[in-house]
């Protein structure tokens, strides 16, 4: 589905990353296409939270070059990467509670009208716009609270939020993770319609069976590295599965940087 | 009114927004009620049950003189409320207000006395007191932003500070009087009849017009506005409080002054409360102080400024208590006003968890504390039993903070 002959939105060549004693990311590469949806799965520690967090600007890389749309760019803080047009939805969603769902949507980025004061009416109307082109229907009312919704309203607010700035890439870290059967339907739907509006979809999940909806292709990482990138006409989830939980390590972890006084023995993928 | 699109040739649609009908009106608003958004309510049917108490106990209870002195007796908690009301937006607590409007007081005070020498105009020792509150303000700020000291323990140093500088600034009397007649004027004025419904006539003409205007872009928007009925509800009522409190005062030595200067003090702040980008932050950190950050917001900058406005009003509230009593003593900021200052500002609905109030919540809710105030002054009821009052009605209103709070919650999952 991802036309590979195309150029990547966004490429990730060679990024490590290590906090401490701990190496976080070996060499990660990683392309993202325009209008195709990457599953970005690996289990607990594998380095998809940091892998995101060094793309959307919060953690600086050790090592490794970043391109937007062929160009070479620099990504140091998360206005860098906001700027460029990619854009996180983290899991704790960051949106205000106390707030409606309109000034949600423009917080930070407020309209004033000619006094110099907000102008909620054109912001209301934007708000409504592009929840409208979403198809977010479930939504009464862009004045309602946070506080209000359902979880799956609340993600799709989120999501809103983070596309209605021209964004052209999205990543969204476990969308579904805190929802019922009805509201994941609804914001895996609202996945595919970003992908189908052009956008680059970057997804991490757990749910395999939910990333095996809406995701064309999938990359896993094990233990800060990649160790495959599967289309999904060509895999099954068991395929996957193995990759998560056994997938060829390129580094053997603790012999590639360490200076060590022994060669140990009990590694068995190499 | 029906819903009207105009759309011109291929896709261009201009959607024209309609006023809601009455039904649509109310029934949103009884939705709110049972979602727990319950608004002014408890305060107005607080102010009901005790108007009906204390008039039951002394029938001047509603005069037309008690009724003016109360307006000039909650000004000052009314001040210091609002001011209030910043710092608990952002889910801190301010306890130094009460001695910084000692403090205030004994700086204004002590720069004016006619004593050949340090004397400056009122306006100049006002300019300076109120400087020495942003400064204040910014170091509880600075230590709750940037150092992390809970601001419940910041505040109540500054408490303890301030004390000492109004023992201090009082010196060996204990009390110094103001004699200025500007600063005076500012609690002990009332306005001619004809000045006073100028003003109230004025008032209700520009709160109507904002009103259509703001219905008028909403609908150019494409959004829905409030019904005419809403509409012509809201202002009789808006006009009905405004110039029975003209019409009331009117029998007793007019409207005060200070009323006068309290409103519009409400309405700017207000306006910059919901109005402007710096407001919303105030109300965004309040809710969720990491997302406003990612939303690129400066935490910090904000939280600062609230305990700047914080102790600024307190500073203001300090210059109408001086005025009102005409001196500043050694107590001045002592006993009840900080606790009723926080109540006022509680009970008027402002959540101390954060993220929920207007600025109109203080005048709410000083204008509850000031009624009882009054009733249990004109009843002569002693000092133990007011305190034990004052208290009960704090746990009343927190309470009923908190109740609504979690309807709001529960509601939030339906």
């Amino acid at each position: 589905m991802a036309g590979h002959d195309q150029t990547p939105l966004l490429e990730v060549s060679g990024v490590s990353k290590r906090f401490g004693s701990v190496q976080a990311l070996y060499d990660v590469d990683l392309e993202l296409y325009p209008g195709e949806v990457l599953g970005l799965v690996g289990d607990n520690g594998a380095g998809k939270s940091t892998l995101i967090k060094a793309i959307s600007g919060n953690y600086k890389v050790d090592t490794g070059t970043f391109k937007f749309q062929g160009q070479p760019v620099q990504i140091n803080d998360p206005k860098d990467s906001s700027d460029l047009g990619i854009e996180v939805v983290y899991q704790d969603l960051a949106l205000c509670d106390n707030l409606n769902v309109t000034q949600n949507m423009f917080l930070g980025r407020e309209e004033k009208n000619g006094v110099g004061l907000l102008d909620e009416a054109t912001m209301q109307r934007r708000a409504a716009e592009t929840l409208k082109r979403l198809s977010v229907t479930t939504l009464g009312s862009v004045n309602l609270n946070i506080a209000q919704l359902s979880g799956g309203q609340r993600q799709s607010v989120a999501v809103a939020k983070a596309v209605m700035w021209n964004s052209k890439a999205v990543i969204l870290d476990e969308p579904t993770a805190a929802l019922g059967v009805a509201q994941t339907r609804q914001v895996l739907e609202l996945v595919r319609r970003l992908s189908a509006e052009g956008l680059g979809v970057l997804v991490i999940s757990h749910n395999l069976h939910d990333l095996f909806e809406i995701a064309d292709r999938f990359m896993v990482l094990r233990l800060g590295q990649k160790v495959a990138d599967l289309v999904k006409t060509e895999t099954t989830q068991q395929q996957v599965v193995e990759a998560i939980t056994a997938g060829q390590l390129k580094y053997v972890p603790g012999q590639v940087t360490d200076d060590r006084d022994g060669e140990r023995e009990d590694n068995g993928n190499n | 009114m029906a819903i009207t699109e105009l759309v011109d040739g291929d896709n261009n649609v201009t959607p024209v927004g309609k006023r809601l009908s009455f039904a649509e009106n109310a029934r949103g608003w009884i939705q709110n009620l049972k979602s727990g958004e319950i608004g002014s309510l408890p305060v107005v049917l607080g102010l009901v049950l005790i108007a009906v108490f204390f008039q039951a106990q002394n029938d001047r209870y509603l005069s037309a003189q008690n009724l003016t002195n109360l307006l000039v007796q909650m000004a000052a908690i009314a001040t210091i409320s609002t001011g209030i009301v910043f710092v608990l937006l952002i889910g801190e607590i301010d306890l130094s207000v009460g001695a910084m409007a000692g403090v205030g007081g004994v700086i204004i005070a002590r720069l004016i006395v006619p004593d050949g020498t340090a004397e400056v105009p009122w306006y100049v020792a006002l300019g300076l007191a109120l400087l020495v509150g942003i400064v204040v303000g910014g170091i509880h700020g600075w230590f709750v932003a940037k150092i992390g000291v809970p601001s419940l323990i910041v505040t109540l140093a500054t408490l303890f500070i301030g004390r000492g500088v109004v023992l201090a600034g009082t010196g060996k009397q204990g009390l110094i009087r103001v004699q200025d007649d500007s600063v005076i004027g500012i609690a002990n004025t009332f306005l001619q009849p004809s000045v006073a419904w100028t003003i109230a006539i004025g008032a209700i003409s520009i709160y109507a017009v904002t009103n259509y205007l703001s219905d008028r872009n909403a609908m150019s928007q494409g959004l829905s506005a409030q019904s005419w009925s809403m509409y012509v509800a809201r202002t009789s009522l808006a006009a009905v409080m405004v110039l029975g409190v003209v019409a009331v005062t009117g029998n007793d030595r007019g409207l005060p002054l200070i009323t006068v200067l309290l409103g519009a003090a409400v309405v700017i702040l207000t306006v910059f409360a919901e109005r402007t980008h710096f407001g919303r932050y105030i109300y965004a950190v309040g809710g969720n102080a990491e997302a406003s950050r990612r939303a690129g917001i400066n935490v910090d900058r904000i939280k600062i400024a609230c305990f700047m406005i914080g102790s600024f009003m307190a500073v203001l509230g300090g210059l109408v208590l001086a005025s009102r009593l005409r001196s500043v003593d050694n107590s001045a900021g002592e006993g009840n006003l900080l606790l009723n200052s926080i109540a006022g500002a509680v009970i008027g609905g402002t959540s101390l968890f954060g993220g929920r109030g207007k600025i109109s919540s203080a005048i709410q809710g000083a204008l509850v504390i000031a009624s009882v105030e009054s009733g249990m002054g004109l009843l002569g009821w002693p000092s133990d039993r007011k305190f034990m009052v004052t208290g009960a009605i704090l746990l009343i209103a927190v309470t009923v903070d908190t109740v609504s709070r979690r309807t709001r919650q529960s509601s939030g999952r339906a």
